[in-house]
């Protein structure tokens, strides 16, 4: 097992979001998705901080962080791009948007820029089907998305010009 | 207790409210075949995961058909367990399975004891009518334990001995899909876990994906070469299980006979554990009775309850899961480094062999006897106290290659010195059985008086945890008994909370105790199995002359000889060890 390297404030947040629910194991799932808002990304350490404050084993933890597409073990971007490829988005040309971002960006799924600005990751369903092809970057959600728009999007956050966008 | 009436094809069954159809159906003679499920009963121990589904069944009204293993009989059904709707669904679904899995088994580790292989067999599948991916997981190597995962087909045993039985934690699904393996956290191999080594994830996986690391060919090698000079000891639950490798009923006593085949195969002495096991209880019974009459005359220093500390899983167990106890249980090695210990000095030096020619084999039910053997405290400049332990599987396979037919073979003895044992030695093979050798020898050395009685039945039987309490002529001694790391870890809780009430506890880390080891025979979810092991244990206790450690002549004649008295400086040195922090 790995020794912990985390900083203080690093394991604070994590104990808070634990104990925020009641350092329960089955509010596993609840837990990751917070800590993984507030840090970003859940690495191992992570893992097993918030494994010891659940009183579960770490490998339930890795068990359920790797179930879930949703969770990440590498940090993402600043602004972290996901694309949609529910089957709704997929029949809309979600592929041709998705090969659009890799080319722009020079970065394949699951990667991160060397600036470590934008991170690019596929979903599946936002529960927005009537927007398809549907793509979200932070919290913000992009409608009717096609590889012509692509390079706008990603100019809004490289200017620094999407206040309104929340990063994760 | 409501009852519920059904019929299991068109036999009708009288089953109580919560029974599972595959229950009902076996109590009326249907055996409804089953992969990942599995049973133990009496020890609360149950895997249901509803996953393979090879138990379906049709059940007339309803439109898909049902896992037999996890649906409930209810009143009025009506089941069908081999109509060729079932039988269809059950063939494409080991199919499926198989199309999956490497056909290697002509080669495998499991090979005429997989249950994947039988129920293929028993299905009589002749062809694979689906072809696709195949998993490409690679292969992970501990000192005890081999991971094979391309062979594993997700029936979950493991994780419920892992995790819901032992509460150590190591195995879990992880991933997705068809990437979805069985593995620890980060997939990490085995041996850069909290793996204890228990085997107990071995002694239930159906197929060959956890076995044990096979150390049959250096043995062979060490028999074969003359520069050596190649000693054997059993452990006693070998002999209460070996049988069953050669067809003989549960629960056949085979000392005599394992001798025997141990002698054929080449050995130069044919030792017991039992001897250790006799020397473990003069140790660790005199630093119980140093604890505990420092602890009545108020010392507030001493350390009580004493744990045994037999058990290398256990050891494992407690180093990782409750450093700060590291100073409770006793310090005696476990019977199988005492006797690699005595037999690399004591015995060596009687016969004239040094050390470095001298190869001391051990016979365990044990897997994480592999690893204790490792251990690096327990060698000297490299040479280790134990060359190589064996399971009881392994040393089944070794006399099969010596072409011994075991059932016919005559009873022999063990040789002398470190041959010669007690009842008190035996037992230690099943739960209670080591707490109960040591309260035999240390009630007559506390009291200076002859026990009024040999058997202890309150320490007996099978139940998770258990408690005595001894009347030590006058003195209660409370005694805790817990086998399975999983009732292990809840007494350990209570000495961490200041709440045990205990002077001495036993813990084994496999359900049973040794008896139900990792390198046992595999019991394929019986536990009657178990129970019948344990009865022959104690039917050998029963037998012997001897039943008190401390009346070993050969024992005395040790410490006359070489030891001088128990805990001595000599005894601390080659008998004693110590316990590491590995939180």
């Amino acid at each position: 097992m790995s020794k912990i390297k985390l900083s203080e404030k690093t394991i604070g947040i994590i104990q808070q979001v634990c104990s925020d629910f009641r350092n329960e194991g089955s509010e596993l799932i609840n837990v990751l998705h917070q800590v993984q808002g507030k840090l970003g990304y859940l690495p191992a350490e992570v893992q097993e901080v918030i494994a010891k404050e659940l009183n579960i084993s770490v490998a339930k933890v890795y068990g359920v962080v790797t179930f879930y597409s949703f969770f990440t073990m590498i940090p993402m971007g600043e602004h972290p791009i996901s694309i949609c490829m529910g089957t709704a988005c997929y029949v809309r040309g979600s592929e041709q948007v998705l090969a659009e971002f890799k080319r722009q960006l020079s970065i394949e799924v699951g990667q991160s820029t060397a600036d470590n600005k934008f991170s690019l990751n596929c979903l599946r369903c936002v529960g927005a089907c009537g927007l398809a092809p549907v793509v979200m970057v932070g919290e913000k959600v992009y409608g009717r998305v096609s590889p012509q728009q692509v390079k706008n999007i990603i100019a809004e956050y490289k200017e620094g010009g999407a206040s309104e966008a929340k990063t994760a | 207790m409501e009852m519920i009436n059904l019929t299991i094809d068109h036999k009708p069954v009288v089953v109580r409210k919560g029974t599972t159809v595959l229950k009902a159906a076996s109590s009326i003679g249907i055996d409804i075949p089953s992969l990942c499920y599995m049973k133990l009963d009496d020890m609360n121990i149950e895997n249901k995961p509803g996953g393979c589904r090879v138990c379906v069944v049709e059940i007339k009204g309803r439109r898909n058909l049902a896992p037999a293993c996890c649906t409930e009989a209810a009143e009025g059904m009506e089941v069908n367990t081999h109509s060729i709707r079932v039988v269809n669904a059950r063939r494409t679904v080991v199919e499926l399975i198989l199309s999956d899995h490497p056909a290697d088994c002509l080669i495998c580790a499991k090979s005429g004891n997989c249950e994947l292989q039988n129920m293929a067999t028993h299905l009589g599948i002749r062809q694979i009518h689906y072809q696709g991916e195949q998993s490409m997981y690679r292969e992970d190597t501990s000192p005890a334990i081999i991971r094979e995962i391309n062979k594993c087909i997700m029936c979950r045993r493991c994780e419920t001995m892992c995790n819901e039985v032992q509460t150590v934690g190591v195995l879990s699904a992880v991933n997705r899909g068809f990437q979805a393996v069985v593995a620890p956290a980060f997939e990490m191999n085995l041996d850069h876990s909290v793996c204890t080594y228990c085997g107990q994830c071995v002694a239930v996986c159906p197929t060959g994906a956890l076995t044990e690391v096979d150390e049959t060919g250096a043995v062979i090698r060490a028999l074969s070469d003359p520069t050596k000079t190649v000693v054997v000891q059993t452990a006693p639950a070998v002999r209460a299980a070996l049988g069953e490798e050669f067809g003989m009923p549960a629960g056949t006593l085979v000392t005599g006979k394992m001798v025997a085949a141990l002698r054929r195969l080449g050995f130069d002495y044919v030792f017991d554990t039992d001897f250790a096991a006799d020397l473990t209880i003069l140790e660790e019974g005199t630093e119980l009775l140093n604890r505990l009459s420092a602890f009545m005359e108020g010392d507030k220093n001493v350390k009580l309850p004493i744990l045994t500390s037999c058990c290398p899983a256990w050891v494992k167990f407690f180093e990782h899961s409750f450093p700060e106890l590291k100073d409770i249980p006793s310090t005696a090695r476990s019977p199988q480094q005492m006797f690699g210990s005595i037999a690399k000095t004591y015995f060596a030096d009687k016969i004239g062999v040094k050390r470095e020619n001298l190869v001391v084999v051990s016979i365990m039910p044990c897997l994480a006897k592999k690893y204790e053997s490792s251990r690096p405290e327990f060698s000297v400049n490299g040479n280790p106290d134990v060359d190589f332990a064996l399971s009881t599987r392994e040393l089944a396979h070794l006399i099969n290659l010596g072409n011994i037919e075991f059932k016919t073979l005559p009873n022999e003895e063990f040789d002398k010195p470190l041959g010669e044992s007690t009842g008190a030695a035996v037992i230690f093979g099943t739960t209670g059985g080591v707490i109960e050798a040591a309260v035999r020898t240390a009630y007559e050395i506390f009291t200076g008086k002859p026990l009024p009685r040999v058997d202890f039945e309150e320490l007996r039987g099978m139940d998770g945890l258990r408690k005595a309490t001894i009347d030590f002529n006058g003195t209660p001694i409370n005694i805790g008994i817990a086998h399975g790391l999983g009732n292990a870890r809840k007494l350990l809780e209570d000495i961490q909370a200041g709440n045990s009430e205990f002077h001495a506890i036993e813990i084994m880390s496999c359900p049973g105790g040794c008896i139900g080891g990792g390198g046992q025979p595999y019991h394929h979810g019986d536990a009657e199995i178990l129970k019948k092991r344990q009865r022959a244990i104690y039917s050998e206790d029963k037998n012997k002359t001897l039943r008190k450690s401390h009346e070993n002549p050969y024992i005395t004649k040790l410490y006359e000889e070489f030891l001088g008295a128990p805990m001595s400086e000599k005894a601390h040195h080659l008998l004693h060890t110590k316990y590491f922090d590995r939180s």
